[in-house]
């Protein structure tokens, strides 16, 4: 038959090797090999930084369908290295991941690997669409560290402070990999953000007076962030201060709180949290692999999935954070009311927050 | 919140019979929710007219109520169980109308019933078009521009056309329509008017051309709103989204596209003020702009719902009837998991797709434009990989046969303005299989490029010139064949032991094997007429029975609507088409002991004999049997040999063959193709011309004497291949001519004597014997005078196989797996044969019509009924009368009856009028009727036909008016503008009784004449239930 692609594989570190074939360049990307079980928002996905250094499956097994718009653009540039699809449904969206220079495959069997990483954990792995054999590729999986222990903010944070918004609540938001939607829903509810790059001093972000701040999203294991922690831990208790993903794990950890690597992660949009304050459920976006050891007071969101932390509130240092994204982007609104209403509570407190800068 | 303590015995409403619109989807959400209630220990209590249903077999609820679905029926049980709570979501648009009615009427407070599920204050807010737009509006929403209208003067001056008319309150968007101009409009909407019970119809702007999506959500108590699927419909805005060809999750929306649907619908289920339960929220969205409109919300389970739990593998129904007794979503267990809840929203990893299935050719005449009113009988659903293929399992899970008319008849057949994401995966598939030249050429990975994208062996067989067997076994020379997977309802991301697979191409299988034997149950697929949801009550007995017997049980089926395809009804459920190859391959990898046939109607059947070339054994009745039973020149021979007569028959070819034929065996003759279901293009012919008409150009037809005037008998019977137990001898209530599925029947029959119904036995013992039946067999005799012939045999569970169960307290199927599975008949206990029943029941069937405008309502040798209700009573007139009401067409006690009959039924048209006015009803009829009447003393009014010059009212508009209460008229021709046409067509647009047949005729004035005030009661006080 005609018109056939040229074939790829993914190769896991296990020697698991599935064949597919090749709809983005023609090149080899190493990386963790994670899925997510969204069925819409592909490029959001594909942009976030989160995403940094790993491979992504997509359960859904149409993806593309609906094209590519550089307003789903969570980032400047992707940020995952490669993307595994069952089927790649339009043009458009091939077009879109060859320019952007993405490993791609489709014709893979994406529910094989899934259900093979849901049993041995997220793991290293490669896509190969560059005709590269196994043995050799087998021996460069071996090569790449492993997601633990690994710092991956430095290469998709901001390099410099710079600000967005005119509106009356003066945000810091510290990007570790900062997804748009965070900065969108923040804008839309009356914010004036300063974005300050991932090594920010304590000093120089409270320098900014904010009326709080925002710990964003981010790839990699956060502790190999000492550092990053070490200016969260400073940050706390100043102003009111919010963190998302990443930011939750820096915030737990400066708060004493431990973080562990889940076997597999949760990467979707269909992840149900119960507040454990109005016994609520929050159907969630979710984009990580890290989560925080924890029960207790502090406590104030529980994955219903596996019963890991998803939010914590510090409430003496007027600091809360959650480990799902409730900026969305993809996925449901559920969560935007969380960033709506600890800005208005930052805007309804303000003079009190002004006069905590001062000691 | 744990479970309320408050609430003992809950009522449910079922949906009754299965009409357009409501169909199997309410008998699977109904059982759903009382094998959930009483697991939670309810007393329940369910009430239902449909006697096919699971849900009513006894067992199932504490109290099994085989009664009307009308004020008066529903009244009556809850006078008599006095239940604390009625749960009225899980039984359609019939049950929560019901509930509305008993609300207002002050019946639930009398009886301190409370309404859970969805209150009043919800079902009005939703169900009431004003109502909805106000409370949309007040949400923020935005609903089609639309004014309602409660009389032709009310519309307003200015319309810009198209516009949709949707009349309050009816079934399946039932008497709506669109229209282009205005003489459309007033046509329409005097119709409309007529059928909404509240006179209102909203006139509304037209959206064709807008995508269509709908969305399933679920609600619980603590305003938790979970979306548990969405549906997108390929055909666009406009057609009925039950006609539509639908696709799960929506393909072609992005994500910030998609979650404004979902804050939408959370909106909508909270503004509507639906406390807990499930709701289907209707979107149009226009695919330039992305405006939205909220179309409509049904505040209960629906078809929907059901299609959506298919395709998600989460069980709404099972849900919905949690959460309406106090849990919240949090507390309940996703069923495939276990170690999740039910509080999130299920992740596809797959692609399901729905085709609806038509049954235009049985109602010539009839327009077959699909619009806002919903027209198809039955639906398939497909499960792939990829979209094309699960679009192309559905499609040919249609089992569409040569002459079927249908819209999206071949993959060429897209509707306009079909979203181009679509129409290029299409145009992709079509090009895969355009490209293959040859078979020969076809190496593994050309094989398996095709089935990923959905083609059939088949299809690709057909496009190289080669049949079906040949493609497989070249495919099976190139080592493809189908892996297995699981519907696990989030995407394998959490481990789930679910038994729901599916088969796709080039993937790792991941079902582990059995490990008992197991039996292959194959299923009936999508309703049509003549094979509708008696098949799959019969199936779903199947599946238990064989699997009380220590089998494992594995289910086929394609229809999304079933219990059959709820995944808790089998140990291993194959949703997948009935088809050769789907089949062979679930054969060959489960290597079952056998494979069951004999419940899924004539579907299975058609499989019989691949299954036996393939060395697949089959349970009970032999293929050998079933081959017998249809070649109808060795049936005939096996008639003489056991000395069973059949009436005249010969097999012609042609017009002039056929007019031979008919001149040898004496007319009137029955004139059909040779091979039939549901009496398709069957005809009555009472002289040569009408038999060359009435004979096809090509292919054979069967010629037999109709036996005119005969009384039709249908007869149950299981057999052990030696001994046979004549279950059931039931009498049609119509002459021999109208099809069996359409007849009222009655059981134990009314006219028949013991000695003629011992004959009746003696022909059907010797017949099963002779086929060599192993299970059940239908045999269907016609009593002449005195002469005994046999019409057909079909060694199969047939479609009255429920309502005798129900009937004689003997569950036929349970029997009869028994049987196949190698007990004798003497070893199930069963009553004797002749047990004396303390009751009769009738069962009575309900008809399409008025779906179909401009085919005649008139009952014939076609089958037209989509369903059918029972009614039970101590004597026959009681419970026909029962049964009538029970079907929708209460029969008057006083008032005007109108007759107008062919010739030859004048003399029994003067007995029925004789009996007419002596209960005092005032007669009226046309002009030769009325003289009959006169000429015998019977005071009688004339009026005209409309095809009579004179002045004064016509009887259509005597019809029109509600001047008259009941309409006999027999057809002298079925002329699509015959005077009989009118009058039947206005009777039903007048919802005026309006009866065919004369000895129908005659059962109605029985049951006038003498019809008692009928006792509520259940079936378990009815009768004794026996189990075989």
């Amino acid at each position: 038959m005609s018109g056939r692609s040229a074939s790829g594989y993914v190769l896991l570190e296990d020697g698991t090797r599935l064949p597919g074939r090749t709809v983005g360049i023609r090149a080899s990307a190493f990386g963790e090999a994670v899925f997510t079980t969204a069925m819409s928002g592909y490029q959001e996905i594909v942009t976030d930084p989160s995403f940094a250094e790993q491979l992504i499956a997509f359960t859904a097994p149409m993806i593309g369908n609906y094209g590519a718009s550089i307003e789903r653009n969570e980032s400047d540039r992707p940020a995952a290295r490669a993307v595994i699809m069952r089927r790649a449904g339009g043009t458009e969206w091939k077009r879109w991941l060859v320019r952007e220079g993405i490993v791609a495959l489709e014709d893979v069997d994406t529910r094989a690997l899934v259900l093979h990483l849901r049993e041995h954990g997220a793991m290293r792995a490669a896509v190969v669409a560059d005709g590269i054999d196994t043995a050799t590729t087998l021996e460069r999986i071996e090569a790449q560290p492993s997601m633990s222990g690994r710092g991956l903010v430095a290469g998709v944070s901001t390099k410099r402070r710079y600000r967005l918004g005119a509106g009356s609540t003066r945000v810091a938001l510290i990007d570790y990999g900062c997804k748009r939607s965070i900065v969108r829903r923040l804008l839309a509810r009356g914010a004036a953000i300063t974005v300050h790059p991932h090594d920010a001093s304590a000093e120089a972000v409270l320098g900014e007076r904010p009326d709080a701040i925002l710990l964003s999203n981010g790839p990699g294991d956060p502790a190999a962030l000492a550092s990053e922690t070490a200016v969260v831990r400073k940050l706390i208790g100043r102003v009111p201060l919010l963190g998302i993903c990443l930011g939750h794990q820096l915030l737990a950890r400066a708060a004493g709180f431990a973080t562990y690597k889940l076997p597999y992660g949760h990467r979707g949009a269909n992840h149900p949290v119960r507040d454990e304050r109005s016994g609520r459920v929050l159907v969630t976006c979710q984009n990580h692999g890290f989560a925080v050891e924890g029960d207790g007071p502090h406590v104030t969101h529980v994955s219903l999935y596996d019963g890991t932390v998803e939010g914590l509130a510090l409430t003496d240092e007027q600091a809360c954070s959650v480990q799902f994204h409730p900026e969305a982007g993809p996925g449901p609104h559920d969560g935007w009311p969380i960033i709506e209403r600890w800005l208005d509570g930052v805007a309804a407190s303000r003079p009190a927050g002004v006069t905590a800068l001062a000691s | 919140m744990p479970r309320r303590d408050d609430i003992h015995t809950i009522c449910l409403i079922g949906a009754g019979p299965i009409v357009i619109g409501q169909a199997c989807e309410f008998d699977y959400a109904g059982s759903q929710a009382l094998k959930v209630l009483r697991a939670e220990g309810y007393r329940t209590v369910v009430v239902n007219s449909n006697p096919a249903t699971i849900m009513t077999d006894p067992g199932f609820a504490d109290r099994t109520y085989l009664e009307p679905l009308d004020a008066d029926g529903v009244t009556g049980v809850i006078e008599t169980e006095r239940p604390d709570a009625l749960l009225p979501t899980l039984g359609g648009q019939t049950a929560l109308n019901l509930a509305r009615e008993l609300a207002e009427s002050g019946v639930l407070a009398a009886n301190g019933v409370e309404l859970i599920g969805a209150s009043l204050e919800a079902i009005v807010r939703a169900e009431d078009r004003s109502r909805f737009r106000e409370v949309m509006k007040g949400a923020g929403l935005r609903v089609p521009e639309s004014v309602i209208v409660t009389s032709a003067g009310g519309l307003p001056e200015s319309l810009s056309f198209p516009v949709i008319l949707r009349p309050a309150f009816t079934l399946g968007g039932h008497g709506g329509g669109i229209a282009s101009n205005e003489v459309e409009l007033y046509g329409l909407l005097a119709r409309g008017l007529a059928e909404s019970p509240v006179g209102q119809v909203l006139v509304e702007e037209s959206l064709i051309g807008w995508d269509e999506f709908e969305l399933e959500v679920i609600r619980d108590r603590r305003d938790n709103v979970v979306v548990v699927c969405s549906i997108e419909n390929l055909d666009p805005m406009g057609v009925h989204t039950g006609d539509s060809v639908t696709v799960a999750p929506q393909m072609t929306l992005s994500d910030e596209a998609y979650q404004e649907l979902r804050d939408a619908a959370a909106q909508v289920i909270r503004a509507v003020g639906v406390e807990t339960g499930g709701s289907n929220v209707q979107f149009a969205r226009s695919r330039e702009t992305g405006e939205l409109r909220v179309i409509e919300m049904n505040p209960r389970v629906s078809r929907s719902s059901a299609l959506a739990s298919k395709a998600t593998g989460y069980p709404i129904a099972k849900v919905a009837a949690k959460l309406a007794v106090g849990y919240t979503l949090d507390e309940i267990p996703n069923d495939l998991t276990q170690t999740t809840p039910a509080s999130f929203e299920p992740t596809l990893d797959y692609v399901v797709a729905k085709f609806p299935r038509f049954a235009f050719e049985k109602f010539p005449g009839a327009d077959e434009t699909l619009g806002t009113q919903m027209k198809s009988v039955g639906e398939a659903m497909g499960i792939g990989r990829t979209f094309t293929e699960a679009l192309l399992k559905a499609m040919r899970s249609r089992e569409l046969d040569s002459v079927a008319a249908t819209p999206w008849r071949t993959l060429d057949d897209l509707p306009r303005g079909v979203h181009p994401w679509f129409a290029g995966q299409v145009r992709d598939a079509r090009r895969a299989l355009a490209d293959v030249d040859a078979l020969g050429a076809l190496d593994a990975e050309g094989w398996l490029e095709l089935k990923r994208l959905g083609w059939s062996d088949a299809a690709i067989g057909e496009r190289c010139g080669v049949n079906e067997a040949t493609a497989r076994s070249l495919r099976h020379a190139a080592g493809v064949r189908p892996a297995f997977r699981r519907v696990d309802s989030c995407a394998a991301e959490v481990e789930a032991h679910s038994n729901y697979l599916y088969s796709t191409w080039g993937e790792a299988d991941e079902v582990d094997a059995g490990t008992r034997p197991c039996v292959v149950i194959l299923g009936s697929g999508p309703n049509r007429i003549g094979q509708g949801i008696e098949f799959d009550y019969c199936c779903v007995q199947a599946a238990w029975t064989f699997g009380g017997l220590g089998f494992e049980t594995v289910m086929v089926n394609c229809n999304p609507e079933t219990v059959s395809t709820d995944y808790d009804t089998s140990d291993r459920l194959y949703f997948e088409p009935l088809g050769t190859e789907e089949v062979l391959e679930i054969c060959e990898r489960e290597r079952p002991v056998g494979a069951v046939i004999q419940f899924g109607g004539q579907t299975p059947l058609k499989l019989s004999s691949s299954l036996q070339q393939a060395g697949i054994p089959i349970l009970g009745t032999p293929f050998e049997a079933v081959d017998l039973a249809e070649d109808r020149e060795r049936f005939a021979a096996l008639c003489d040999d056991v000395g069973v007569s059949v009436p005249p028959w010969g097999i012609a070819e042609g017009a002039a063959e056929a007019v031979a034929v008919a001149e040898s065996v004496g007319y009137p003759v029955l004139v059909r193709p040779s091979y039939v279901l549901g009496g398709r293009n069957m005809r009555v012919c009472y002289d040569a011309e009408a038999v060359a008409a009435a004979t096809p150009p090509r292919g054979r037809v069967l010629v037999d004497r109709f036996l005119e005037g005969a009384i039709e008998i249908d007869v149950d019977a299981l057999s052990d291949g030696t001994y046979t137990y004549v279950a059931a001898v039931m009498q049609h209530v119509e002459e021999a001519g109208v099809h069996s599925g359409d007849s009222s029947c009655v059981l134990p029959p009314t006219s028949l004597s013991s000695s003629e119904i011992e004959d009746v036995r003696a022909v059907v013992r010797a017949l099963a014997r002779a086929l060599g039946v192993v299970g059940l067999v239908n045999v269907q005799l016609a009593l002449c005078g005195d002469a005994l012939s046999v019409i057909e045999a079909n060694p199969r569970a047939s479609r009255t196989v429920p309502f005798a169960s129900k009937a004689i307290g003997v569950n036929l199927v349970e029997a009869a797996c028994k049987l196949a599975a190698g007990a004798s008949l003497d070893s199930l206990g069963l009553p004797p044969e002749d047990d004396l029943l303390s009751q009769v029941s009738v069962k009575a069937a309900v008809f399409p019509f008025k779906r179909f405008p401009g085919a005649d309502p008139v009952l014939g040798p076609e089958m037209r009924s989509t369903g059918e209700v029972m009614a039970s009573a101590p004597d026959f007139a009681t419970a026909f009368a029962k049964a009538e009401r029970a079907a929708g067409r209460r029969l008057p006690e006083s008032g005007t009856a109108f007759l107008s009959v062919r010739d030859a039924d004048k003399p029994m048209a003067c007995e029925l009028g004789r009996r007419l006015a002596q209960v005092g009803f005032r007669l009226r009829a046309t002009s030769r009727t009325a003289y009959a009447l006169a000429a015998d003393g019977i005071p009688v009014e004339v009026v005209r036909k409309v095809t009579e010059a004179g002045s004064g009212p016509t009887v259509v508009d005597l019809v029109r008016r509600g001047r008259c209460d009941l309409v006999i008229n027999t057809p002298a021709g079925s002329g699509a503008r015959s005077d009989g046409y009118r009058i039947r067509e206005a009777a039903l647009t007048a919802r005026i009784p309006c009866v065919t047949t004369i000895s129908g005729a005659l059962a109605c004035v029985e049951a006038i004449e003498r019809a008692q005030d009928d006792v509520v009661a259940s079936l378990q006080d009815r009768l004794e239930w026996r189990s075989a």
